[in-house]
């Protein structure tokens, strides 16, 4: 249906465009959900020290190289960005496709990484430390998804010109996925 | 720029909307309102039918209801815990903030819609969602979830002591889904209100109504997440087997708990915020007066959001916490109730001395400050945890709450209903009708209530469904009461039929009412009766606050934001 | 001068690709400390380079890659106001969940896992 884009969206008393307001406030959301989520897993931790065992089975290998990804792909976001204002659309389009190819390589990793655990018997049912570390990286993971199929939606109208701003957006969301990972990883691989 | 102060000329005219497009499908905030209006009270009615059916049980225990049939235990756990859920989460919620919110804000702050109309609608779609969600989980084997609206595990986690397995997780899923609509909501209204203002909206022109909503809904973000996270882990527990809240396992029921009350409390505030703004806008246009003091009522609505974050625990006083947090948690709950008191005396004080209009909608207004300072005191008692020790949940917190939520979600929801609705229809409505509607309401109202208190202080238990086997409660006396206060429930249903015909009829024959039939001052009020699709051939600009009433020297008694000096 | 998009009307002198790929490399080398430290075997170590590190991560991350530093401050102030809410939500529960004992209380089921594992523990990592 057309729907035209009311005026409201477009006036900005704060100064800060409506939309980039709207993802530090969906920012702020996420950063309660995901806290909630990891203080469990962290008075948990430090409850129950025999969790360490289990942790030292969790592969820092796999975890470094997918921090390692994760960083890489917010890189190409903010150059995906800085194209985007200098009105190269191309290129722009090229380092978002960059990012979502990140994420592919993270779900990648991921997925091998789990399959193995999962086949050495750690389960999401084996034990407690297990259903957090499903649990929390795969609720991260849904997260990664849907940062990846809005890029892909953003970079066929980045391709057109249009909406050029939302690269900026996804953006920020893309930063913030990669800032849980970024605490992920050492409560989950680290802590041993 | 040209943009800022025309409207742009939307295409109605040119581009004729199906049914479909205009009413079911539409980005247009006023519709989304309204359906989220009308959702909400067709679920309140089910609710409602709810607590008709358990208060018939706990009058006549083990008798048939009538219009329901025998009631079993494992029904009463379903209808306890669904009613509750339903009232806060699909009727107080949708109705005060949703409701209330979309159809006022872009009005009230002289925009064409909310900055975000896709993600309006989509929200919209997500809450319906959950309330088929909510609604399919009756008809599924077991029947709906019989763990109450708290679903503390092991009760909620485990079919085999729930016995509604089906139920549990479907009403789990159903919060769940809820609680995204409302988020994606609120972010539509906290940037709709910080950016898209009339120009020469100050903060302090903003009406009273819409900080509260706003402020309720960053409310709601803030506390939300944590009880997002556990709603995950229980429906994992619930229907793959891990542990999160399984003693046996390492995980905590009392982590459960903290939880859900860590939301539980700013939840409350989150209905009550949008009642108190609806009550100020009503009290302030019917009593032709300022509000007493507008900034100082801005920020204790702001201390009372953060105090609230720092009270939950009252809950929890005797569900084997640590004693030390329960003496922070008594000094902190009892603190609060000083800016809510304050905020009362406030707009006691916007009274004293007005030239009060006893419109229906004022009567409502009014009973609300009554009404929820009984609620607001009784709580008092609670918040002590040694006198909570007693009467934590029996039916003396019921009472309490009910003298609270009622007011929020019913009395302050009737006032705006009735206060806007010329707005909203371009026709009053029945002024006669209204007043039987209201004493209707009212008197019943207390009547239901207060016997509850005693009851509550004299042992009965909340949650319990007959009273048979407890010989010092099974007593004639407390007997009589629990049938006066059923049928009280009965009363007031049957004067809801009033509303609901005046509602309706009004809707297509009342009286026509024009753009400002109350004389009041605030944007909304500028637009028609009922406003077009983008609110306002040419947008307004506000040169003062939206309570100059009274203003010496002017010959009329009101002063639109709008007027140019 | 780069043309700026409506979106950063207000805009400070714009960052290159050179210098998103210098704070690039900064926090590439972040990440290797933040994995040989554990290694050390040293607690306090692990928790600063662990932990420490992470924050500092985010923070750039932050500042940088999300423009935060040029960002209005109240963004910020909205941001650490929500992560103070999970602070909130630790202090308020961790008498309760995290410890399996205290004045007057035991949590059996806590000490009967951690007994469980004291009996078949394999030596320390």
């Amino acid at each position: 249906m057309g729907m035209q884009t009311p005026v409201a969206t477009g006036r900005s008393v704060t100064g800060i465009p409506t939309g980039r307001l709207a993802v530090w406030w969906i920012v702020g959301s996420e950063i309660v959900i995901f806290g909630g989520l990891l203080m469990y897993y962290i008075m948990l931790r430090n409850k129950f020290d025999f969790w360490s065992e289990s942790s030292a089975h969790t592969n820092t290998f796999a975890g470094a190289l997918n921090t390692f990804i994760l960083l890489t792909s917010s890189l190409f976001i903010v150059m995906a960005h800085y194209y985007a204002e200098q009105k190269d659309h191309i290129k722009s389009f090229k380092y978002i496709w960059a990012t979502i190819g990140g994420g592919l390589c993270f779900l990648l990793v991921k997925s091998m990484e789990w399959t193995f655990e999962i086949m050495s018997g750690y389960t999401i049912t084996s034990e407690l430390f297990w259903s957090f570390y499903y649990t929390a990286a795969g609720i991260h993971a849904v997260h990664v998804i849907a940062g990846m199929v809005i890029m892909g939606i953003i970079s066929f109208d980045v391709l057109q010109r249009k909406n050029m701003h939302r690269v900026e957006l996804i953006g920020i969301y893309w930063h913030f996925v990669d800032i849980v990972w970024i605490f992920l990883f050492p409560l989950l691989y680290i802590a041993k | 720029m040209s943009s800022s102060t025309h409207a742009a000329h939307h295409d109605d005219h040119h581009h004729h909307l199906s049914f479909w497009q205009k009413y079911i499908f539409s980005t247009d905030h006023k519709v989304i309102g309204m359906q989220y209006l009308l959702t909400g009270i067709f679920m309140g009615v089910i609710g409602g039918y709810m607590s008709y059916v358990f208060r018939m049980q706990l009058a006549f225990p083990g008798k048939e209801v009538p219009f329901f049939g025998l009631v079993t235990a494992a029904e009463y756990n379903s209808l306890i815990t669904n009613h509750g859920s339903i009232m806060i989460f699909w009727f107080a919620m949708p109705v005060l903030i949703a409701a209330f919110g979309n159809y006022l804000i872009p009005l009230m702050i002289g925009a064409d819609d909310m900055v975000f109309p896709r993600i309006n609608r989509l929200s919209y779609q997500i809450f319906l969602l959950s309330a088929l969600i909510l609604i399919a989980s009756f008809f599924v084997p077991g029947g709906g979830f019989g763990g109450a609206w708290t679903a503390y595990p092991p009760l909620s986690a485990k079919a085999e002591y729930n016995l509604t397995p089906w139920g549990s997780s479907l009403w789990l899923l159903a919060v769940a889904l809820e609680f995204v609509a409302f988020l994606l909501g609120g972010i539509n209204f906290i940037t709709t209100l910080m950016n898209a203002r009339a120009k020469g909206m100050k903060y302090t022109d903003i009406p009273i109504v819409l900080w509260m909503i706003v402020i309720a809904s960053i409310l709601f973000m803030a506390s939300v997440g944590p009880l997002i996270a556990g709603a995950i882990m229980l429906l994992f527990d619930q229907m793959i087997g891990t542990g999160f809240f399984d003693p046996a396992r390492g995980g905590d029921p009392i982590l459960w708990q903290h939880l859900f009350w860590f939301f539980g409390h700013p939840e409350v505030y989150v209905v009550l915020l949008p009642a108190m703004g609806i009550v100020a806008e009503v009290m302030t246009t019917f009593s032709r007066k300022k509000l007493f003091a507008y900034k100082t009522v801005l920020f204790t609505t702001i201390a009372t959001g953060v105090l609230s974050f720092f009270v939950w625990a009252h809950h929890q006083f005797i569900a084997g916490i640590d004693p030390r947090m329960a003496n922070i948690f008594v000094v902190t709950t009892v603190l609060i109730s000083i800016p809510i008191a304050e905020m009362l005396f406030v707009y006691i004080a916007t009274l004293y001395g007005g030239s009060i209009r006893f419109t229906t909608a004022m009567l409502f207004a009014l009973a609300f400050l009554a009404t929820f300072l009984i609620g607001g005191v009784t709580g008092i008692f609670l918040g002590a945890s040694g006198a909570d020790i007693y009467f934590h949940d029996t039916y003396f917190v019921i009472a309490h709450f009910h003298y609270t939520f009622v007011p929020i979600a019913v009395i302050a929801v009737f006032a705006g209903l009735y206060y806007w609705f010329p707005k909203m229809f371009g026709r009053f409505m029945n002024e006669k009708l209204g007043k039987i509607h209201f004493w209707g309401t009212f008197i019943p109202f207390n009547t239901i209530f207060l016997p509850l208190f005693f009851t509550g202080a004299a042992g009965d238990h909340r949650r319990i469904f007959t009273y048979a086997n407890f010989p010092q409660l099974a007593t004639p006396g407390l007997q009589d009461l629990r049938i006066i206060a059923t049928y009280s429930v009965v009363a007031i249903m049957l004067f809801q039929f009033v509303f609901f015909w005046n509602f309706f009829y009004s809707m297509f024959r009342g009286a026509k009412a024009g753009k400002n039939p109350w004389n009041a001052n605030t944007l909304e009020w500028v637009a028609p009766s009922p406003p077009p699709h983008g609110n306002f051939d040419v947008f307004p600009e506000v040169y003062r606050g939206p309570y100059e009433f009274s203003v010496p020297g002017r010959d009329q008694d009101f002063w639109p934001q709008n007027e140019k000096a | 001068m780069a043309e700026h998009t409506h979106a950063h009307k207000d805009e400070h002198e714009h960052h290159g690709p050179r210098f998103y790929f210098k704070i690039y490399l900064v926090l590439l080398v972040l990440l290797v400390v933040s994995i040989i430290g554990p290694e050390l075997n040293n607690r306090v170590l692990t928790l600063i380079t662990a932990f420490g590190i992470a924050i500092v991560k985010a923070l750039m991350v932050a500042a940088y890659f999300m423009h935060l530093k040029v960002e209005k401050k109240y963004i910020w102030y909205m941001l650490y106001t929500m992560l103070l809410m999970v602070f909130l939500f630790f202090l308020g529960t961790a008498a309760d969940v995290m410890k399996s004992d205290g004045n007057n209380w035991t949590n059996e089921s806590a000490h009967r896992l951690i007994d469980q594992h004291k009996g078949n523990a394999p030596a320390e990592h």
